[in-house]
């Protein structure tokens, strides 16, 4: 620590230049945190707020498109009720609608159908709970985007009117849209394409998306028992932000995106230091000769990096913490979470310590007796 | 001159307890190089210098005297031969024992001083005494030794901020900091004009007599001679007394 504060203090620009580029790539990691959580919360956020352990799919389901593709029949819901460890089991509607306000405001919907006595049926923060039969409970989300309590909005080209009734307490969207909590009979109605006034097919009242499966609190339900039995195809919750639209390949892609800065960030603390090494060589064998142990002078050298990355990370993060609260609220799916903040900065710092140490011990093979001579 | 050393007045140090307090260097050989190609770096080497003794040894360039040095110091490991400082063996096989060996009894002047650029003149002789363990932590005050060698004044230098005898000065005291038993000093005068050159090599000698530390000096500076206790050649790696 003796020598690397010093020669941190000495060459203060050449180590502020490298520190702004590790800075640079954390205010960038920051953005891609911020990013990576705003989008998953677009995605999966109504089905993150759902009190549901999984979801019982139709049988043999394409995974990451089971909330369209997906038809059970109702009679599952008693199937999974009656399952070991199961406290409640509900009819769950899904699909996305675009929708008109008597203003004329558009606004596209993900309608979730539930039974408005069932443990879906969502709380609100404004207005009344589901009840009306054409009434729906939206997610804040939807309010910034024009829609207003009390709100009539009608679905195109089908022409049933909804009314919004009340607001959830938090955001709640699904693909990047917004949420919607129809009565389970409406969103019958609707995803079977019957007009209003129109009778709602027999078979279309027996149909749903899936069923909203909650576990009895500390139990683990059998979902394949349970499957068997209903003749569905289970997803934890989890698993089934997969099959929200689009979910996987963005946070695939961010992932990929975060995992290769990671690497460049090794990289480019790794070559920095490989070159202050080689530079340092002739120092190095001055230390040895006077004393230095290897272990001493990789201390030395390794606390170096250390407080440079950890310094040009906490800057970094600043800076990106800054940018991420300008925009928040935005537009943009941003999300700023400390714990996954932090985990990046950690992360940043260790690979980059990672990259100076595979840099840095090189100078153990520095011969102390090149210090003599003229080899200086 | 013989192919061995005679050295002067002290070639019996197994007889004399002063002289194991310095240097003492037996049948020292030392190769470099490999199977197809090797040159004989020292060859068949006695030396003794005392505590308090400055002692030169001059020579044409590769001759083998950096090697002497490097040896003496336990930087290199001779292919045979006994080597003692301060009576500790410097031949170990033990890299770390080596190294401990040297911090505690080897202080090295280097051409140029080879002084660290980050440092301060005063953190040069601060870093010597930091190398060990905490409980080996001893020597002598560096801002004292900085003044005992005329560089009070300019403590909180740089060596870039110092001439080539200011350097050369912190470079002595830095070797001295933790009261060493043997000094090894390597071309002290090679950047410095006549002048400094004498005050560098007088400044030496009165610290090895006030500190009695065994001083062997590397240079090719016969003008600085006068003030060595002993003079030695060395022509392709063996080492005479000179004439």
């Amino acid at each position: 620590m003796f020598l690397a504060i010093r020669e941190l203090n000495f060459a203060r620009l050449r180590f502020a230049l490298m520190g702004a580029v590790i800075a640079l790539i954390a205010v960038l990691m920051v953005m891609l945190s911020g990013l990576s959580v705003g989008l998953v919360r677009d995605g999966v956020s109504g089905l993150q707020n759902l009190p549901v352990t999984s979801f019982a799919f139709t049988h043999d389901v394409q995974r990451d498109s089971a909330f369209s593709r997906s038809v059970v029949d109702l009679s599952a819901v008693d199937e999974w009720a009656s399952q070991p460890g199961v406290a409640d089991a509900a009819p769950f509607g899904n699909t996305l609608v675009n929708t008109r306000t008597d203003r004329g405001t558009e606004i596209d919907l993900a309608l979730f159908g539930v039974q408005s006595d069932s443990f879906l049926s969502p709380a609100v923060s404004q207005g009344e709970r589901l009840g009306t039969a054409d009434g729906i409970v939206v997610s804040p989300t939807a309010l910034d985007a024009g829609l207003q309590l009390g709100d009539t909005v009608t679905i195109d080209r089908l022409g049933t009117r909804l009314r919004v009734v009340g607001v959830t307490e938090q955001q709640d969207t699904f693909g990047h849209v917004d949420v919607a909590y129809v009565p389970l009979a409406a969103w019958q109605a609707i995803k079977s394409g019957t007009a209003p006034g129109a009778a709602l097919p027999q078979r279309a009242a027996t149909e749903i998306t899936a069923v909203a499966v909650r576990a009895a609190g500390g139990k683990s339900v059998d979902l394949a028992a349970g499957d068997t039995a209903a003749g569905t195809e289970s997803l934890t919750l989890k698993e089934a932000y997969g099959a929200s639209p689009g979910y996987t390949a963005e946070t695939t892609t961010l992932q990929l995106i975060q995992g290769f800065l990671y690497a460049i960030s090794a990289l480019v603390a790794g070559a920095f230091f490989a070159v202050w090494a080689i530079q340092r060589k002739p120092e190095v064998a001055v230390l040895r000769a006077l004393g230095a142990s290897t272990g001493w002078v990789l201390r030395d050298a390794l606390t170096q990096a250390l407080v440079l990355l950890a310094a040009a990370v906490a800057i970094g993060v600043g800076v990106g913490l800054a940018l991420g609260a300008l925009i928040t609220g935005s537009g943009i799916p941003f999300a700023l979470s400390m714990p996954s903040i932090s985990a990046a900065g950690v992360g940043l710092v260790v690979l980059g310590l990672v990259g100076a140490g595979a840099a840095v011990i090189r100078i153990t093979s520095v011969d102390p007796a090149t210090a003599l001579g003229g080899n200086r | 001159m013989s192919s061995r050393s005679a050295p002067t007045a002290s070639t019996t140090p197994t007889d004399d307890a002063p002289e194991q307090l310095g240097l003492v260097m037996r049948a020292v050989s030392l190769r470099h190089g490999n199977a197809a190609e090797t040159v004989q770096a020292l060859d068949n080497v006695d030396l003794t210098v005392r505590p308090g003794e400055l002692a030169a040894v001059v020579g044409p360039s590769g001759a083998g005297k950096s090697s002497l040095l490097a040896v003496a110091g336990g930087l290199a490991r001779p292919g045979h031969g006994t080597v003692t400082v301060a009576g500790q063996d410097m031949t170990v096989p033990s890299r770390r024992t080596r190294t401990e060996l040297r911090r505690q009894h080897v202080g090295f002047v280097f051409q140029s001083g080879n002084l660290l650029p980050a440092l301060t003149a005063a953190d040069q002789l601060r870093l010597p005494l930091r190398l060990g363990p905490r409980s080996q932590r001893s020597g002598r005050d560096p801002l004292e030794l900085l003044a005992d060698v005329g560089m009070a004044d300019k403590a909180d230098r740089r060596p870039h901020q110092l001439s080539g005898g200011e350097r050369q000065r912190v470079g002595i005291a830095r070797a001295l900091v933790t009261e060493p038993s043997v000094l090894l000093v390597d071309e002290p005068t090679a950047a410095l004009d006549r002048a400094r050159s004498h005050e560098i090599v007088r400044l030496l000698a009165h610290e090895a007599r006030q500190r009695s530390v065994a001083v062997v000096m590397v240079t090719h500076d016969h003008d600085v001679l006068q003030y060595c206790d002993t003079v030695y050649e060395m022509v392709d790696g063996k080492l005479a007394a000179s004439s």
